[in-house]
């Protein structure tokens, strides 16, 4: 009998921290006592991109959404949804600030804002059985590129639909196969780079996780173009960051069962076309993301980054033409090959085609992943995807693309995403990492863990990242504990100029744009602390003062019980005293009183 | 498991089909059962198998049966609800396990409303 009811789960490595792997035998067991096995199904999917609210589950055929689910709940919720039909409203979603739950799933905000290419398997399919992702119509591309198009027509469909690159630079990667297509070599490689360093983006391991077909269909395709049909051998190689345990799992299974069906290897579809694709798992560097730093580490060698006057499409891994693109940009392949490059073109913007998949983190209510069309506004990621920010606290600032981009004010909230109008104030699209800061977030802090993040993770080969960066951490380091200067903010902006100009690779290149940006756009920040030694945000330990404020005091000695220097002082009923010298700034007191009597400056 | 030529992609894109259709939602035909605790007790849940064992039989597709819960008359449970894509939604009541057979076979199949079975066509109005 064919199951009447399918329960989606979410297997993403968020909800997988959250215990969904443990919820789905609790289902089942609780599905057989009601004697429901048979009919309704329990399916692992990857992430489903919700993952402040998880661990989560849609309830298809009906489309209602639950989420936060816990052990204890399970045995109600299959008794009243599953066994009897009625809906459980505490396990539904509420919209912040708003009473009544959402039942389903295509109501909520959150989902139905974005518009799903790369993703549009997510939450539908379980990544570790293929029939499943050739049943949305998988592996349908690559029948069409290998039977009915040659490859310079593949790679044309690739270059008219703007497909650019998504791992941050942007390139036309049409462009970038055609060269790779005529670039000479016994061998040709065909990378796809899963090193995913931002802090804060999780974009790749999604896909990976959820869908990794989708990028295998992708790097086949790319295979046969540049190859001109298997004129010379070609090799493909995923590189993926060690710390995606999930993803590497199934991607493995992914490639296991391809292979078996003779998707991969030799002789794909019958089609005499030849290609096989081996995993790498990275060593754990950022600078490894880096195409050339990427292609030096897979050959064996530290992850250095070399000058590029010769592209790495000529002189990539172990001197041959390497074609390198980042996950998202695979998976973008067969949806392009199978509805064409026209369709493609009319999503997004006149330079910035197609849609761009956003790890919205920070602060903000809804964390999570979200895939929209180019050239929708910030505003309606933060505002109507995102919902906001928690705590009714005001916005500030927004960091997209990560250690390399820029943070983007208020003021400048209703830009359109693309790539060409966020490089324009000084910030890039990056790989999709979107943090959210509020009002007690301190910019000139934010500036100093970027550059911190980079010092660490600067190869050290070329003078001016690997001295700049640490010189300019220093400097903020310093007008973080009340020890700036007048004349810092001109010698920031002095060694930026030097480190942009002269470094070998992006990584350097690109490192002082949070310092830049910040500087432009919150620049009363720095003077504050710099000039006056205060931090206006509340942050910067050496600059902040605890002190209680008398009038709304009501001596309940809460803070005090919490205190761990036992630095408050008072009696019962009285106003309370921190004392300034034991006092270290932990916040304790201030997350416990009821009464905001707490006040930070 | 064999070497696919770009035939058995879709021999197994027409297997799926079904699968496919249940997680999405959308579907040529929708039969929601009315459970809760008084159609459960006048029998609702023999409806169901009755339904399914006909989708099985049948080899439908494309056919979803659902549940929810109690629709609110209660005295003419068991209650069907046959929606059809593009018609407006048919009230089913006082089912038996002959007459549901009946309706999936003229109304679902067919796409003739079974008017002797039906209490009434459309729905509330919701707020």
């Amino acid at each position: 009998m064919p199951y009447r009811m399918n329960l989606m789960l979410c297997g993403g490595t968020g909800c997988a921290a959250q215990g969904s792997f443990k919820l789905k035998g609790v289902i089942e067991q609780e599905l057989k006592k009601n004697n429901l096995q048979d009919e309704i199904q329990v399916v692992m999917t990857g992430c489903n991109g919700f993952c402040a609210q998880g661990p989560l589950m849609a309830v298809q055929p009906d489309g209602i959404f639950y989420q936060m689910l816990t052990e204890k709940e399970i045995p109600y919720l299959v008794e009243e949804h599953f066994l009897k039909g009625r809906t459980v409203k505490k396990l539904m979603y509420t919209p912040p600030l708003e009473e009544k739950p959402v039942p389903k799933m295509s109501e909520i905000p959150f989902f139905n804002k974005q518009r799903l290419i790369v993703l549009k398997n997510r939450g539908l399919i379980d990544p570790e059985k293929i029939d499943e992702y050739i049943a949305r119509d998988g592996y349908k591309a690559l029948t069409k590129a290998l039977s009915k198009m040659t490859p310079d027509e593949v790679i044309k469909e690739i270059k008219d639909s703007g497909l650019r690159g998504r791992g941050g630079g942007g390139f036309p990667t049409g462009r970038k196969w055609e060269s790779a297509r005529h670039a000479n070599g016994d061998i040709k490689y065909i990378i796809c780079n899963a090193d995913e360093g931002d802090p804060g983006a999780f974009m790749d391991r999604s896909v990976l996780e959820a869908d990794p077909h989708s990028v295998i269909e992708g790097m086949i395709i790319g295979a046969y173009a540049i190859s001109n049909a298997g004129e010379m051998p070609v090799i493909g190689y995923v590189y993926v960051r060690n710390e995606y345990p999930l993803a590497i799992e199934h991607l493995t299974i992914a490639l296991k069962q391809a292979r078996e069906y003779g998707l991969v290897g030799r002789n794909i579809l019958g089609s005499g076309f030849n290609f096989s694709i081996k995993i790498n798992r990275g060593g754990g560097a950022f600078v490894a993301g880096e195409s050339s730093a990427l292609m030096s580490s897979l050959e064996g060698n530290v992850a250095e980054p070399r000058a590029k006057y010769i592209h790495t499409v000529e002189v990539g891994a172990w001197g041959m033409p390497s074609c390198l693109n980042n996950v998202e940009t695979w998976a973008n392949v067969p949806v392009i090959i199978d509805r064409g490059s026209e369709w493609f073109s009319k999503i997004g913007t006149e330079n910035s085609k197609g849609t761009k998949i956003f790890s919205l983190v920070g602060k903000i209510n809804n964390t999570g992943l979200v895939e929209v069309p180019m050239g929708i506004k910030l505003r309606e990621i933060i505002y109507d995807i995102g919902e906001g920010i928690p705590g009714g606290k005001k916005f500030k600032g927004v960091q997209t693309g990560g250690p390399s981009g820029g943070v983007i004010p208020e003021k400048l909230l209703d830009l359109p995403v693309d790539y060409d109008e966020l490089a324009k104030v000084g910030s890039i699209m990056g790989s999709g990492g979107m943090i959210v800061m509020d009002e007690n977030t301190c910019m000139v802090d934010v500036a100093k863990y970027f550059l911190n993040f980079l010092k660490e993770e600067s190869c050290g080969k070329c003078v001016p990242c690997r001295e700049g960066i640490e010189r300019m951490h220093e400097i903020l380091d310093n007008i973080t504990k009340g020890k700036g200067k007048e004349g810092d903010i001109e010698l920031l902006e002095e060694i930026s100029e030097v480190v942009i100009d002269t470094s070998l690779c992006a990584l350097g290149a690109t490192a002082p744009n949070p310092v830049l940006t910040t500087i432009k756009y919150f620049r009363d920040e720095y003077e504050a602390h710099i000039i006056d030694k205060r931090c206006p945000a509340g942050v910067c330990k050496e600059l902040i003062e605890y002190s209680i404020l008398a009038d709304k005091c009501t001596g309940c000695g809460a803070c005090a019980k919490q205190c761990p220097q036992e630095a408050i002082s008072g009696e019962k009923k009285e106003p309370h005293k921190i004392d300034k010298d034991k006092c270290i700034k932990c916040g304790a007191c201030y997350e416990v009183c009821n009464f905001e009597a707490v006040r930070i400056q | 498991m064999p070497r696919l030529k770009p035939e058995d992609l879709e021999k197994i894109r027409e297997r799926m089909r079904g699968t496919v259709t249940l997680r999405e939602g959308k579907a040529k035909a929708k039969i929601i059962v009315h459970m809760g605790t008084c159609g459960i007790s006048a029998g609702a849940r023999k409806i169901m198998s009755t339904l399914l064992s006909l989708t099985e039989e049948k080899k439908t597709e494309d056919i979803i049966v659902t549940t929810s819960g109690c629709a609110g008359f209660c005295s003419k449970e068991p209650m069907a609800t046959v929606e059809l894509k593009g018609e407006a939604p048919v009230k089913y009541v006082n089912l038996t396990e002959e007459k549901i057979t009946k309706i999936f076979n003229e109304h679902i199949l067919g796409g003739k409303i079974v008017k002797d079975f039906a209490l009434a066509i459309g729905s509330e109005q919701l707020g």
